[in-house]
Protein backbone atom coordinates (compact mmCIF):
# COMPACT_ATOMS: atom_id res chain seq x y z
CA UNK A 1 0.00 0.00 0.00
CA UNK A 2 1.68 3.45 -0.95
CA UNK A 3 2.25 5.87 1.90
CA UNK A 4 0.38 8.87 1.86
CA UNK A 5 1.69 12.30 3.86
CA UNK A 6 -0.38 14.93 5.38
CA UNK A 7 0.40 18.39 5.60
CA UNK A 8 -1.69 20.78 7.37
CA UNK A 9 -1.27 24.45 7.89
CA UNK A 10 -2.98 26.39 10.54
CA UNK A 11 -4.82 30.32 10.77
CA UNK A 12 -5.49 31.16 14.38
CA UNK A 13 -7.49 34.18 15.48
CA UNK A 14 -6.66 35.58 18.70
CA UNK A 15 -9.01 38.37 19.94
CA UNK A 16 -6.40 40.57 22.49
CA UNK A 17 -7.17 42.13 25.73
CA UNK A 18 -6.78 45.56 25.13
CA UNK A 19 -9.27 48.03 26.79
CA UNK A 20 -10.86 49.21 23.46
CA UNK A 21 -11.54 48.49 20.10
CA UNK A 22 -9.46 48.16 16.84
CA UNK A 23 -10.60 51.34 15.33
CA UNK A 24 -12.62 53.20 18.31
CA UNK A 25 -13.13 54.00 22.14
CA UNK A 26 -16.06 51.10 22.61
CA UNK A 27 -15.33 48.93 25.49
CA UNK A 28 -14.11 45.27 24.56
CA UNK A 29 -15.64 42.21 26.62
CA UNK A 30 -17.66 39.46 26.65
CA UNK A 31 -21.15 38.94 27.98
CA UNK A 32 -22.50 42.32 28.29
CA UNK A 33 -26.04 43.12 26.83
CA UNK A 34 -26.87 42.83 22.91
CA UNK A 35 -25.40 45.86 21.01
CA UNK A 36 -24.58 48.15 23.93
CA UNK A 37 -20.90 48.33 23.13
CA UNK A 38 -20.90 50.10 19.85
CA UNK A 39 -20.55 53.60 18.13
CA UNK A 40 -20.75 54.96 14.24
CA UNK A 41 -17.38 53.67 13.72
CA UNK A 42 -18.05 49.42 14.36
CA UNK A 43 -21.68 49.76 13.33
CA UNK A 44 -20.10 50.76 9.83
CA UNK A 45 -22.23 54.29 9.96
CA UNK A 46 -21.62 56.11 7.03
CA UNK A 47 -18.92 59.24 7.61
CA UNK A 48 -17.70 57.48 10.67
CA UNK A 49 -13.91 57.47 10.67
CA UNK A 50 -11.52 54.99 12.55
CA UNK A 51 -8.56 55.76 14.03
CA UNK A 52 -5.94 52.83 15.58
CA UNK A 53 -4.99 51.49 18.82
CA UNK A 54 -2.06 51.94 19.71
CA UNK A 55 -1.98 48.74 22.74
CA UNK A 56 -3.43 46.51 20.11
CA UNK A 57 -0.24 47.56 17.81
CA UNK A 58 2.06 46.91 20.58
CA UNK A 59 0.29 43.51 21.41
CA UNK A 60 0.84 42.34 18.47
CA UNK A 61 4.45 43.22 17.75
CA UNK A 62 5.25 41.69 21.31
CA UNK A 63 3.04 38.97 20.44
CA UNK A 64 5.80 38.42 17.44
CA UNK A 65 8.61 39.50 19.13
CA UNK A 66 8.13 36.16 21.70
CA UNK A 67 7.82 33.81 18.30
CA UNK A 68 10.81 35.32 17.10
CA UNK A 69 8.87 36.98 14.08
CA UNK A 70 10.88 39.94 12.35
CA UNK A 71 8.42 43.48 11.52
CA UNK A 72 9.17 45.77 8.60
CA UNK A 73 9.33 48.97 9.08
CA UNK A 74 6.58 50.47 7.75
CA UNK A 75 3.14 48.67 8.17
CA UNK A 76 -0.36 49.26 6.93
CA UNK A 77 -3.86 48.52 6.52
CA UNK A 78 -5.64 47.38 3.68
CA UNK A 79 -9.29 46.74 3.14
CA UNK A 80 -10.74 43.05 2.28
CA UNK A 81 -14.37 43.35 0.23
CA UNK A 82 -17.22 40.98 1.02
CA UNK A 83 -20.90 41.19 1.73
CA UNK A 84 -22.05 39.51 4.77
CA UNK A 85 -24.19 41.46 7.38
CA UNK A 86 -21.64 40.71 10.93
CA UNK A 87 -19.67 43.34 9.01
CA UNK A 88 -21.63 46.48 7.81
CA UNK A 89 -19.24 48.48 6.44
CA UNK A 90 -18.93 45.88 3.79
CA UNK A 91 -14.96 44.86 4.23
CA UNK A 92 -13.24 44.46 6.96
CA UNK A 93 -10.04 46.69 8.08
CA UNK A 94 -7.07 44.04 8.00
CA UNK A 95 -3.71 43.78 6.72
CA UNK A 96 -2.57 42.88 3.07
CA UNK A 97 1.39 42.87 2.07
CA UNK A 98 2.45 45.33 5.18
CA UNK A 99 1.63 43.11 8.33
CA UNK A 100 2.84 43.87 11.59
CA UNK A 101 5.18 40.42 11.69
CA UNK A 102 6.39 38.16 9.08
CA UNK A 103 8.20 34.84 9.82
CA UNK A 104 9.15 33.59 13.15
CA UNK A 105 7.44 30.08 14.81
CA UNK A 106 5.92 28.24 17.34
CA UNK A 107 7.57 25.60 19.42
CA UNK A 108 5.94 22.55 19.96
CA UNK A 109 6.38 22.14 23.72
CA UNK A 110 6.48 18.17 24.50
CA UNK A 111 3.81 19.01 27.57
CA UNK A 112 1.86 20.53 24.76
CA UNK A 113 1.07 17.29 23.48
CA UNK A 114 -2.27 15.17 23.79
CA UNK A 115 -1.53 13.09 27.22
CA UNK A 116 -1.59 9.75 24.93
CA UNK A 117 0.81 11.28 22.64
CA UNK A 118 3.48 12.42 24.48
CA UNK A 119 5.87 9.20 24.50
CA UNK A 120 5.57 8.72 20.87
CA UNK A 121 6.36 12.35 20.04
CA UNK A 122 8.11 12.28 15.97
CA UNK A 123 9.62 15.15 15.97
CA UNK A 124 10.91 16.63 19.38
CA UNK A 125 11.82 20.18 19.67
CA UNK A 126 10.12 20.98 16.24
CA UNK A 127 9.18 24.68 15.71
CA UNK A 128 6.23 25.24 13.48
CA UNK A 129 7.38 28.35 10.65
CA UNK A 130 4.99 31.22 10.70
CA UNK A 131 4.33 33.18 7.66
CA UNK A 132 2.74 36.10 8.75
CA UNK A 133 1.01 37.87 11.99
CA UNK A 134 -1.24 40.70 10.96
CA UNK A 135 -4.11 42.78 12.86
CA UNK A 136 -7.32 43.15 11.59
CA UNK A 137 -10.70 44.03 13.44
CA UNK A 138 -13.17 40.54 14.44
CA UNK A 139 -16.66 40.92 13.34
CA UNK A 140 -20.30 40.72 14.85
CA UNK A 141 -21.67 37.86 16.30
CA UNK A 142 -25.19 36.11 14.15
CA UNK A 143 -27.06 34.23 15.53
CA UNK A 144 -29.12 31.93 13.04
CA UNK A 145 -33.10 31.05 14.25
CA UNK A 146 -36.33 30.14 13.02
CA UNK A 147 -37.20 34.28 12.71
CA UNK A 148 -34.00 34.63 10.73
CA UNK A 149 -30.30 36.01 11.66
CA UNK A 150 -30.02 38.16 14.30
CA UNK A 151 -26.50 40.31 14.84
CA UNK A 152 -25.23 41.65 17.89
CA UNK A 153 -22.21 44.14 17.04
CA UNK A 154 -20.67 44.25 20.70
CA UNK A 155 -17.69 41.91 19.30
CA UNK A 156 -17.26 44.16 15.80
CA UNK A 157 -14.35 45.85 15.94
CA UNK A 158 -12.26 43.64 19.11
CA UNK A 159 -8.86 43.47 17.81
CA UNK A 160 -8.13 40.62 16.51
CA UNK A 161 -4.79 39.03 15.89
CA UNK A 162 -4.67 36.28 12.19
CA UNK A 163 -1.60 34.44 13.27
CA UNK A 164 -0.75 31.93 9.72
CA UNK A 165 1.47 29.01 9.79
CA UNK A 166 3.30 27.43 6.86
CA UNK A 167 2.12 24.20 5.72
CA UNK A 168 4.67 23.38 8.02
CA UNK A 169 1.89 20.74 10.27
CA UNK A 170 2.43 16.42 9.92
CA UNK A 171 0.12 15.41 12.04
CA UNK A 172 -3.20 15.86 14.07
CA UNK A 173 -0.98 15.61 17.74
CA UNK A 174 1.28 18.13 15.81
CA UNK A 175 -1.88 20.55 14.84
CA UNK A 176 -2.80 19.93 19.01
CA UNK A 177 0.53 20.86 20.47
CA UNK A 178 1.13 23.96 17.68
CA UNK A 179 -2.34 25.20 19.35
CA UNK A 180 -1.81 24.82 22.60
CA UNK A 181 2.09 26.05 23.14
CA UNK A 182 0.72 28.62 20.68
CA UNK A 183 -2.26 29.37 23.44
CA UNK A 184 0.70 29.64 26.44
CA UNK A 185 2.67 32.13 24.79
CA UNK A 186 0.14 33.93 24.02
CA UNK A 187 -1.14 34.28 27.60
CA UNK A 188 2.67 34.44 29.18
CA UNK A 189 2.76 37.62 26.99
CA UNK A 190 -0.48 39.03 28.30
CA UNK A 191 -1.61 39.55 25.00
CA UNK A 192 -5.07 37.61 24.69
CA UNK A 193 -6.62 35.49 27.43
CA UNK A 194 -7.10 32.74 24.67
CA UNK A 195 -10.09 31.17 25.47
CA UNK A 196 -11.46 29.40 22.67
CA UNK A 197 -14.88 28.67 24.93
CA UNK A 198 -15.44 32.48 24.95
CA UNK A 199 -14.25 32.44 20.85
CA UNK A 200 -11.38 34.23 22.06
CA UNK A 201 -9.33 31.42 20.08
CA UNK A 202 -10.43 30.54 16.82
CA UNK A 203 -8.74 28.40 14.64
CA UNK A 204 -9.29 27.11 10.62
CA UNK A 205 -7.21 23.93 9.32
CA UNK A 206 -6.08 23.99 6.19
CA UNK A 207 -4.93 20.45 5.05
CA UNK A 208 -3.78 18.50 2.13
CA UNK A 209 -2.93 14.91 1.97
CA UNK A 210 -0.71 13.53 -0.92
CA UNK A 211 0.92 9.98 -2.03
CA UNK A 212 4.75 9.67 -0.75
CA UNK A 213 7.04 10.30 -3.59
CA UNK A 214 4.70 13.21 -5.11
CA UNK A 215 6.21 16.61 -4.77
CA UNK A 216 3.67 19.09 -5.14
CA UNK A 217 1.09 19.30 -2.50
CA UNK A 218 -2.23 17.59 -2.50
CA UNK A 219 -5.86 20.27 -2.99
CA UNK A 220 -6.12 22.01 -0.03
CA UNK A 221 -9.03 21.45 2.05
CA UNK A 222 -10.32 23.99 4.44
CA UNK A 223 -12.08 22.87 7.71
CA UNK A 224 -14.34 25.34 9.62
CA UNK A 225 -16.53 25.50 12.86
CA UNK A 226 -13.60 23.98 15.34
CA UNK A 227 -14.68 24.85 18.60
CA UNK A 228 -12.12 23.77 20.86
CA UNK A 229 -7.89 22.57 20.64
CA UNK A 230 -9.72 18.50 20.62
CA UNK A 231 -11.86 19.07 18.14
CA UNK A 232 -9.25 20.15 15.81
CA UNK A 233 -7.64 16.87 16.74
CA UNK A 234 -10.81 15.07 15.97
CA UNK A 235 -12.04 16.94 12.50
CA UNK A 236 -8.09 16.26 11.27
CA UNK A 237 -7.68 12.49 12.08
CA UNK A 238 -11.40 12.30 10.28
CA UNK A 239 -10.33 14.55 7.36
CA UNK A 240 -6.82 12.55 7.18
CA UNK A 241 -8.81 9.13 6.93
CA UNK A 242 -11.59 11.05 4.29
CA UNK A 243 -8.71 12.46 2.24
CA UNK A 244 -6.72 9.40 2.25
CA UNK A 245 -9.26 6.52 1.22
CA UNK A 246 -10.50 8.96 -1.70
CA UNK A 247 -7.14 9.29 -3.25
CA UNK A 248 -6.96 5.55 -2.68
CA UNK A 249 -9.65 4.93 -4.86
CA UNK A 250 -8.66 7.61 -7.63
CA UNK A 251 -10.50 10.00 -6.99
CA UNK A 252 -9.65 13.48 -7.16
CA UNK A 253 -9.58 15.88 -4.54
CA UNK A 254 -11.19 19.42 -5.40
CA UNK A 255 -9.67 23.03 -3.55
CA UNK A 256 -13.10 23.58 -1.12
CA UNK A 257 -14.41 24.43 2.21
CA UNK A 258 -15.85 22.07 5.14
CA UNK A 259 -17.68 22.29 7.78
CA UNK A 260 -16.90 20.27 10.93
CA UNK A 261 -19.67 18.44 13.10
CA UNK A 262 -18.41 17.79 15.91
CA UNK A 263 -21.29 15.58 17.38
CA UNK A 264 -21.60 13.64 13.98
CA UNK A 265 -17.42 13.53 13.79
CA UNK A 266 -17.98 14.44 10.32
CA UNK A 267 -17.13 16.65 7.55
CA UNK A 268 -19.56 18.48 4.78
CA UNK A 269 -18.77 20.62 2.11
CA UNK A 270 -19.21 23.96 2.45
CA UNK A 271 -18.16 25.58 -0.97
CA UNK A 272 -15.98 24.56 -3.76
CA UNK A 273 -13.37 26.26 -5.46
CA UNK A 274 -15.64 28.21 -7.95
CA UNK A 275 -17.33 29.91 -5.31
CA UNK A 276 -14.25 30.92 -3.83
CA UNK A 277 -14.01 34.78 -3.13
CA UNK A 278 -12.16 37.33 -3.95
CA UNK A 279 -11.77 40.01 -1.66
CA UNK A 280 -10.63 43.32 -4.18
CA UNK A 281 -7.61 44.20 -1.16
CA UNK A 282 -6.48 47.94 -1.59
CA UNK A 283 -5.55 49.99 0.51
CA UNK A 284 -7.53 51.80 3.20
CA UNK A 285 -7.76 55.42 2.35
CA UNK A 286 -8.94 56.05 6.31
CA UNK A 287 -5.94 54.45 7.64
CA UNK A 288 -2.90 56.02 7.31
CA UNK A 289 0.79 54.08 7.64
CA UNK A 290 2.68 53.23 10.69
CA UNK A 291 6.53 53.37 10.99
CA UNK A 292 7.20 50.70 13.55
CA UNK A 293 11.28 51.50 14.62
CA UNK A 294 9.79 53.22 17.60
CA UNK A 295 6.90 50.82 18.54
CA UNK A 296 9.79 48.03 18.42
CA UNK A 297 11.59 50.34 21.04
CA UNK A 298 8.89 50.61 23.46
CA UNK A 299 7.72 46.71 23.23
CA UNK A 300 11.22 45.24 23.68
CA UNK A 301 11.41 45.73 27.36
CA UNK A 302 8.08 43.98 27.67
CA UNK A 303 9.11 40.69 26.31
CA UNK A 304 8.29 38.78 29.24
CA UNK A 305 10.39 35.19 30.01
CA UNK A 306 8.92 32.85 27.65
CA UNK A 307 7.34 29.32 29.04
CA UNK A 308 10.50 27.52 27.30
CA UNK A 309 13.14 29.90 29.28
CA UNK A 310 11.26 29.90 32.17
CA UNK A 311 10.86 25.83 32.04
CA UNK A 312 14.76 25.85 31.71
CA UNK A 313 15.40 28.06 34.44
CA UNK A 314 13.26 26.19 37.17
CA UNK A 315 15.25 22.99 35.48
CA UNK A 316 18.46 24.93 36.44
CA UNK A 317 17.80 26.52 39.64
CA UNK A 318 15.04 24.60 41.03
CA UNK A 319 17.09 21.16 40.37
CA UNK A 320 13.58 19.61 39.53
CA UNK A 321 12.70 16.83 36.20
CA UNK A 322 12.23 18.38 32.91
CA UNK A 323 8.61 16.67 33.18
CA UNK A 324 7.98 18.70 36.73
CA UNK A 325 9.29 22.02 35.06
CA UNK A 326 7.32 21.45 32.11
CA UNK A 327 4.06 21.21 34.48
CA UNK A 328 5.02 24.32 36.41
CA UNK A 329 5.78 26.73 33.68
CA UNK A 330 2.64 25.16 32.04
CA UNK A 331 0.80 27.98 33.23
CA UNK A 332 2.24 31.27 34.47
CA UNK A 333 0.38 32.14 37.45
CA UNK A 334 1.28 28.35 38.48
CA UNK A 335 4.88 28.97 37.59
CA UNK A 336 4.92 32.38 40.28
CA UNK A 337 2.88 30.42 42.65
CA UNK A 338 5.70 27.56 42.95
CA UNK A 339 8.41 30.85 43.02
CA UNK A 340 6.75 31.94 46.00
CA UNK A 341 6.36 28.77 47.79
CA UNK A 342 10.01 28.21 47.61
CA UNK A 343 11.05 31.94 48.54
CA UNK A 344 9.01 31.73 51.18
CA UNK A 345 12.13 29.90 52.88
CA UNK A 346 14.85 29.69 50.87
CA UNK A 347 15.87 26.28 53.17
CA UNK A 348 13.26 24.06 52.53
CA UNK A 349 14.18 22.35 49.16
CA UNK A 350 12.54 23.68 45.98
CA UNK A 351 12.91 19.73 44.46
CA UNK A 352 10.42 19.11 48.06
CA UNK A 353 7.72 21.77 46.94
CA UNK A 354 7.83 21.02 43.52
CA UNK A 355 6.52 17.67 44.52
CA UNK A 356 4.00 18.68 46.85
CA UNK A 357 2.28 21.16 44.24
CA UNK A 358 2.28 18.85 41.41
CA UNK A 359 1.35 15.64 43.42
CA UNK A 360 -1.03 16.84 46.15
CA UNK A 361 -1.66 20.26 45.34
CA UNK A 362 -2.59 20.13 41.30
CA UNK A 363 -4.56 16.53 42.20
CA UNK A 364 -6.51 18.13 44.93
CA UNK A 365 -7.55 21.31 42.87
CA UNK A 366 -8.52 18.80 40.16
CA UNK A 367 -10.50 16.46 41.86
CA UNK A 368 -12.71 19.81 43.25
CA UNK A 369 -12.43 21.73 39.49
CA UNK A 370 -11.35 24.10 41.51
CA UNK A 371 -8.62 26.90 39.87
CA UNK A 372 -5.59 27.42 41.82
CA UNK A 373 -6.50 31.27 42.32
CA UNK A 374 -9.24 29.86 44.44
CA UNK A 375 -6.87 27.45 46.64
CA UNK A 376 -6.77 27.93 50.40
CA UNK A 377 -3.49 27.01 50.38
CA UNK A 378 -1.22 30.01 50.20
CA UNK A 379 2.44 29.51 48.99
CA UNK A 380 3.96 30.37 51.99
CA UNK A 381 1.68 27.97 54.21
CA UNK A 382 2.90 25.21 51.35
CA UNK A 383 6.71 25.99 52.25
CA UNK A 384 5.81 25.93 56.21
CA UNK A 385 3.69 22.27 55.49
CA UNK A 386 7.42 20.88 54.10
CA UNK A 387 9.71 22.38 55.91
CA UNK A 388 7.71 20.35 59.07
CA UNK A 389 8.02 17.30 56.86
CA UNK A 390 11.96 18.51 56.21
CA UNK A 391 13.07 18.97 59.73
CA UNK A 392 11.11 15.54 60.32
CA UNK A 393 8.29 17.29 62.87
CA UNK A 394 5.83 15.31 61.50
CA UNK A 395 6.14 12.10 59.10
CA UNK A 396 5.20 11.96 55.07
CA UNK A 397 1.67 10.01 55.91
CA UNK A 398 1.11 13.12 58.42
CA UNK A 399 1.86 15.69 56.27
CA UNK A 400 -0.69 14.47 53.77
CA UNK A 401 -3.03 14.53 56.24
CA UNK A 402 -2.42 17.91 57.45
CA UNK A 403 -2.44 18.98 53.89
CA UNK A 404 -6.13 17.70 53.43
CA UNK A 405 -6.99 20.12 56.16
CA UNK A 406 -5.45 22.84 54.97
CA UNK A 407 -6.58 22.56 51.59
CA UNK A 408 -10.39 22.16 52.99
CA UNK A 409 -9.89 25.05 55.58
CA UNK A 410 -7.27 27.24 54.58
CA UNK A 411 -5.93 26.87 58.33
CA UNK A 412 -1.54 27.17 58.48
CA UNK A 413 0.15 23.48 58.96
CA UNK A 414 1.56 24.61 62.51
CA UNK A 415 -1.58 25.25 63.41
CA UNK A 416 -2.93 21.90 62.19
CA UNK A 417 -0.22 19.48 64.03
CA UNK A 418 -0.86 21.03 67.04
CA UNK A 419 -4.76 20.24 66.87
CA UNK A 420 -3.38 16.45 65.51
CA UNK A 421 -1.00 16.04 68.48
CA UNK A 422 0.64 14.91 65.37
CA UNK A 423 4.47 16.03 66.76
CA UNK A 424 6.82 13.88 66.52
CA UNK A 425 8.64 12.95 69.25
CA UNK A 426 12.18 13.05 68.60
CA UNK A 427 13.48 13.11 71.99
CA UNK A 428 15.87 10.09 72.45
CA UNK A 429 15.39 10.13 76.04
CA UNK A 430 11.91 9.17 75.33
CA UNK A 431 12.42 7.24 72.63
CA UNK A 432 15.19 5.08 74.17
CA UNK A 433 12.68 3.80 77.68
CA UNK A 434 10.07 2.56 74.67
CA UNK A 435 12.99 0.37 73.12
CA UNK A 436 14.20 -1.02 75.54
CA UNK A 437 10.66 -1.81 77.13
CA UNK A 438 10.17 -3.62 73.19
CA UNK A 439 13.12 -4.94 72.92
CA UNK A 440 13.13 -6.99 76.84
CA UNK A 441 9.74 -8.08 76.03
CA UNK A 442 10.58 -9.96 72.30
CA UNK A 443 14.06 -11.86 73.53
CA UNK A 444 13.08 -14.03 70.85
CA UNK A 445 12.58 -11.33 67.84
CA UNK A 446 16.20 -9.82 69.01
CA UNK A 447 17.73 -13.69 68.55
CA UNK A 448 16.02 -13.25 64.84
CA UNK A 449 17.44 -10.28 64.19
CA UNK A 450 20.67 -10.93 65.74
CA UNK A 451 20.72 -14.24 63.09
CA UNK A 452 20.65 -11.78 60.06
CA UNK A 453 16.74 -11.44 59.82
CA UNK A 454 16.38 -7.47 58.82
CA UNK A 455 12.57 -7.77 58.11
CA UNK A 456 12.92 -8.23 62.22
CA UNK A 457 13.38 -4.37 62.17
CA UNK A 458 10.68 -3.32 61.02
CA UNK A 459 8.55 -5.23 63.05
CA UNK A 460 9.79 -3.94 66.23
CA UNK A 461 9.54 -0.10 64.62
CA UNK A 462 6.30 -1.26 64.58
CA UNK A 463 6.18 -1.81 68.30
CA UNK A 464 7.83 0.94 69.65
CA UNK A 465 5.51 3.34 67.25
CA UNK A 466 2.40 1.84 68.91
CA UNK A 467 4.15 2.06 72.29
CA UNK A 468 4.76 6.29 71.38
CA UNK A 469 1.28 6.95 70.53
CA UNK A 470 2.31 7.11 66.78
CA UNK A 471 4.50 10.01 67.70
CA UNK A 472 7.69 8.49 67.38
CA UNK A 473 9.82 9.95 64.65
CA UNK A 474 10.47 7.29 62.45
CA UNK A 475 13.68 7.82 61.31
CA UNK A 476 15.13 8.75 64.58
CA UNK A 477 13.63 5.58 65.85
CA UNK A 478 14.77 3.13 63.38
CA UNK A 479 18.19 4.57 64.05
CA UNK A 480 18.29 3.86 67.52
CA UNK A 481 17.14 0.35 67.21
CA UNK A 482 19.77 -0.50 65.07
CA UNK A 483 22.07 0.79 67.85
CA UNK A 484 20.88 -0.87 70.43
CA UNK A 485 20.41 -4.20 68.68
CA UNK A 486 24.12 -4.11 67.11
CA UNK B 1 0.75 49.32 -24.42
CA UNK B 2 -1.66 46.36 -23.51
CA UNK B 3 -5.12 47.19 -22.73
CA UNK B 4 -6.42 46.45 -19.13
CA UNK B 5 -9.48 44.01 -19.10
CA UNK B 6 -12.26 44.59 -17.60
CA UNK B 7 -14.93 42.03 -16.70
CA UNK B 8 -17.81 44.25 -16.13
CA UNK B 9 -20.46 41.20 -15.19
CA UNK B 10 -17.83 39.99 -12.78
CA UNK B 11 -17.63 43.61 -11.36
CA UNK B 12 -21.58 43.41 -11.07
CA UNK B 13 -21.62 40.18 -9.47
CA UNK B 14 -18.90 41.25 -6.63
CA UNK B 15 -20.69 44.47 -5.86
CA UNK B 16 -24.16 42.31 -5.80
CA UNK B 17 -25.55 44.00 -8.02
CA UNK B 18 -28.07 43.32 -11.01
CA UNK B 19 -27.27 45.28 -14.48
CA UNK B 20 -29.01 45.50 -17.43
CA UNK B 21 -26.96 44.70 -20.87
CA UNK B 22 -27.52 48.65 -21.82
CA UNK B 23 -26.21 49.58 -18.19
CA UNK B 24 -23.49 46.59 -18.66
CA UNK B 25 -22.44 48.26 -21.72
CA UNK B 26 -22.59 51.83 -20.42
CA UNK B 27 -20.21 51.21 -16.86
CA UNK B 28 -18.09 48.98 -19.32
CA UNK B 29 -17.01 51.97 -21.43
CA UNK B 30 -17.10 54.40 -18.84
CA UNK B 31 -14.59 52.08 -15.78
CA UNK B 32 -12.68 51.48 -19.30
CA UNK B 33 -11.97 55.31 -19.66
CA UNK B 34 -10.97 55.09 -15.60
CA UNK B 35 -7.95 52.52 -16.44
CA UNK B 36 -7.05 54.33 -19.50
CA UNK B 37 -6.03 56.86 -17.43
CA UNK B 38 -4.56 55.19 -14.74
CA UNK B 39 -2.36 53.25 -17.81
CA UNK B 40 -0.96 57.02 -18.55
CA UNK B 41 1.62 55.99 -15.63
CA UNK B 42 3.43 53.88 -17.91
CA UNK B 43 4.34 56.57 -20.24
CA UNK B 44 6.42 58.02 -17.73
CA UNK B 45 9.90 57.06 -16.35
CA UNK B 46 8.87 56.08 -13.10
CA UNK B 47 12.54 54.51 -11.77
CA UNK B 48 13.75 57.24 -9.67
CA UNK B 49 10.16 57.79 -7.69
CA UNK B 50 10.10 56.47 -4.42
CA UNK B 51 6.85 53.65 -3.92
CA UNK B 52 4.75 54.87 -0.40
CA UNK B 53 2.44 53.17 1.63
CA UNK B 54 -0.33 55.97 1.14
CA UNK B 55 -1.36 58.88 -0.78
CA UNK B 56 -0.55 61.44 2.13
CA UNK B 57 3.34 61.60 3.61
CA UNK B 58 1.73 61.15 7.24
CA UNK B 59 2.03 58.89 9.40
CA UNK B 60 1.52 56.98 13.22
CA UNK B 61 -1.82 58.04 13.86
CA UNK B 62 -3.32 56.90 16.74
CA UNK B 63 -4.68 56.95 20.53
CA UNK B 64 -4.20 55.31 23.54
CA UNK B 65 -6.42 52.56 24.52
CA UNK B 66 -9.13 54.59 26.74
CA UNK B 67 -12.86 53.09 26.43
CA UNK B 68 -15.36 55.17 26.55
CA UNK B 69 -19.33 54.28 26.41
CA UNK B 70 -20.78 54.84 22.83
CA UNK B 71 -24.91 54.07 21.65
CA UNK B 72 -27.15 52.83 23.90
CA UNK B 73 -28.92 49.55 22.64
CA UNK B 74 -31.64 52.21 21.57
CA UNK B 75 -29.33 54.54 19.62
CA UNK B 76 -27.64 51.94 18.15
CA UNK B 77 -31.07 50.03 16.77
CA UNK B 78 -32.41 53.33 15.98
CA UNK B 79 -32.50 52.76 12.43
CA UNK B 80 -32.82 48.89 12.48
CA UNK B 81 -35.73 48.01 9.60
CA UNK B 82 -36.70 45.28 11.95
CA UNK B 83 -34.63 44.18 15.48
CA UNK B 84 -35.81 41.28 17.78
CA UNK B 85 -34.71 41.51 21.88
CA UNK B 86 -32.06 44.18 21.32
CA UNK B 87 -30.43 42.78 18.39
CA UNK B 88 -30.67 43.56 14.56
CA UNK B 89 -32.90 40.63 12.36
CA UNK B 90 -32.59 40.38 8.85
CA UNK B 91 -33.82 37.25 6.77
CA UNK B 92 -31.78 33.97 7.79
CA UNK B 93 -28.34 34.13 5.95
CA UNK B 94 -26.93 30.34 5.36
CA UNK B 95 -23.64 30.58 7.25
CA UNK B 96 -20.20 30.59 5.55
Amino acid sequence: MPKYITTIGLEVHAQLNTRSKMFCPCPVGYGADPNTQTCPTCLGLPGALPVLNLEAIEKTVLAGMMLGCSTPPISKWDRKNYFYPDMPKNYQTTQFDLPLCLDGGVPLYDLAYPKDAQKSIKNPGKVVKLTRIHLEEDVGKSTHSGIGTQLDFNRAGTPLMEIVSEPDIESAEEAFAYLISLRQILIYGGVSDADMEKGQLRCDVNISVRPEGQKELGAKIELKNLNSIAAVRRAIHHEVERQTEAVMRGEKLLQSTRRWDDDRGETQLMRSKEDAHDYRYFPCPDLLPIRTASIIERVHPRVPESPHAKRARFEQDYSVSAYDAGVLTSDKALAAWFEEAVAADAKVPAKKIANWVINELLGRLNEASSALENSLVKPTALNELVACVESGKISNTQAKEVFDEMFSSGETAVAIIKKKGFEQVSDTGALEAFCDQVISANPEKVAEFKAGNDKVLNWMTGQVMKASGGKANPKVLSELLRAKLA
Amino acid sequence: MSQPTLDIHKIARLSRLALTEEEATRFESQLGKVLEYMSALEHHDLSAVEPTQHAMPIYDVWREDESRSGFTAEEALANAPRQSSGQFLMPRVVEE
